[in-house]
């Protein structure tokens, strides 16, 4: 073997440092790019992020920094969060305005919907955006406010303002309309929507303590609500299933 | 065979990167629900046509044969990085909208079919012509393919367009019919094969007629030569 070896050492040799000068220059020229980008992307994504948030509290309503106004959300059973969100808080003069969160509807038709909600310090929803999903193209995916206004029928929406039997698509019985040919997306979204306003509702001074305190900690230790709703919305059953328990309660 | 003339025409139909050499079928099928998407993803693809083969034709002399395929993989999965990264970064709207078709190009296998068919053996100028052109073929199959499918599937053609060509956009959605109930078969995957298989099947009849045309027009000839 050694003599095979010296006998081709040459051409080994030759091969090895050509594929190396590649793999160096390749690497050289991502991690250059990479340097020379990241600073734009940031901003960028900064951008976008702030745009889409000024979607669900328009601009004019507030003015403080949004984005560095932020409290952390630990996993909570009723956003379906399993990592650590951010909350974005709006205010005007230092008085709360609105709150921006993630939550995650775990039982659409093609797997979890990634959603932002608004709340109004009063209560209101000021705004649902879908932000992830893989619902089917021309059916389900008409949550996504770029390809209906669907999800603007959530707008004013309160916990009391349908009543929470009316928190369902219109197929069972509530007030939103669900989609052709499409009923589970939009029943996963507003079940998703309307844990968002609970949790609002047990956390709202939390969410905007200026103490940057981690908010939903609170929640372990009032059982009554959270422990019910937690065994609820863990069950990741198809929507119908968890939607026709609820409307037997 | 590298003339200008011969390599637009293989790229653009003897040769078409979907319709007959049936490869980035992944991309292909996944992207085409729509017109926009299909040119989004074919205007991607064509830019890393170009540069990919552009670069592996200037690297050609110092190319070794055994390790032809590495470097070639290399250079692709660096261009596209890059090209990922700078558009995020400095046109950052149409990364928007093309953002999600770029990871998607690594998977095409069109790029190091041309790389290691085409620019690894021509110069400069005819490999980025060649990738051009083949860019161009896919893109168009894209487009139609897309059409076809958004038309049959929605009812609309150029649904979205403001994603890509700004509030102009708006006005460019065509809609045939208001109460078009859609057709799901056609937007799901299978819409795409089976659109996929008709266009291949067209290409091949479009290819025979003109086939036995000429041989009637050989054969007319030789009558009236004997």
């Amino acid at each position: 073997m050694k003599s095979l070896f010296l006998q081709y050492r040459k051409s080994i040799l030759s091969t090895t440092a050509l594929l190396s000068v590649f793999a160096i220059i390749g690497a050289l020229m991502v991690g250059l790019t990479y340097i020379s980008t990241a600073d734009d992307i940031r901003r960028n994504e900064e951008l976008q992020l702030l745009k889409q948030l000024n979607t669900i509290v328009p601009a004019e309503l507030y003015n403080n920094d949004l984005l560095s106004d932020t409290i952390t959300i630990k996993p909570n059973t009723l956003l379906g969060t399993s990592e650590d969100t951010l909350a974005y808080r709006a205010r005007k003069d230092g008085k709360p305005v609105a709150a921006v969160f993630s939550s995650i509807a775990p039982n659409g038709y093609n797997g979890a919907i990634h959603i932002l909600v608004g709340v109004f310090y009063d209560g209101r929803i000021a705004g649902v955006r879908v932000v992830k999903h893989h619902e089917t193209p021309g059916l389900g995916d008409a949550v996504d406010a770029s390809r209906s206004d669907w999800i603007l029928g959530f707008n004013n929406k309160s916990l009391d303002n349908p009543k929470e039997k009316l928190w369902k698509v219109k197929r069972d019985g509530g007030v939103f309309d669900q989609f052709t040919g499409a009923t589970i997306t939009p029943r996963a979204v507003v079940k998703a929507v309307y844990n968002a306003l609970l949790y609002f509702n047990e956390n709202r001074e939390k969410l905007f303590a200026s103490n940057g305190k981690a908010a939903g900690e609170k929640t372990a230790d009032t059982p009554p609500i959270s422990k019910s709703e937690s065994s609820e919305a863990g069950n990741s059953k198809p929507g119908k299933a968890t939607l026709e328990q609820q409307s037997h309660d | 065979m590298t003339d200008t003339a011969s390599i637009t025409k293989n790229g653009l139909w003897n040769n078409n990167v979907a319709l007959v050499q049936l490869l980035g079928l992944c991309p292909l099928l996944a992207v085409t629900g729509t017109v926009v998407n299909g040119l989004g993803l074919g205007l991607a693809t064509m830019m890393t046509l170009v540069l990919s083969n552009s670069a592996v034709s200037l690297i050609r002399p110092w190319l070794k044969n055994e390790i032809r395929i590495p470097i070639f993989v290399l250079i692709i999965a660096s261009i596209v990085t890059t090209i990922e990264l700078m558009m995020n970064a400095w046109f950052h709207d149409l990364y928007l909208i093309l953002g999600i078709f770029i990871p998607l190009i690594v998977t095409n296998c069109s790029i190091i079919a041309r790389a290691e068919a085409f620019a690894s053996k021509n110069n400069l100028l005819d490999s980025a012509l060649d990738g051009f052109m083949m860019g161009l073929g896919f893109t168009l199959v894209l487009v139609v393919l897309g059409g076809m499918r958004e038309l049959i599937g929605f009812g609309t053609l150029f649904s979205h367009a403001h994603l890509m060509f700004g509030e102009i956009g708006h006005s460019m959605t065509i809609t045939f019919s208001e109460d078009y109930p859609g057709f799901l078969l056609a937007v799901l995957p299978p819409g795409a094969f089976i659109g996929l298989g008709l266009l291949i099947a067209l290409k091949n009849v479009i290819d025979k007629r003109k086939a036995a045309a000429q041989t009637v027009v050989l054969q007319k000839v030789e009558a009236v030569s004997s």
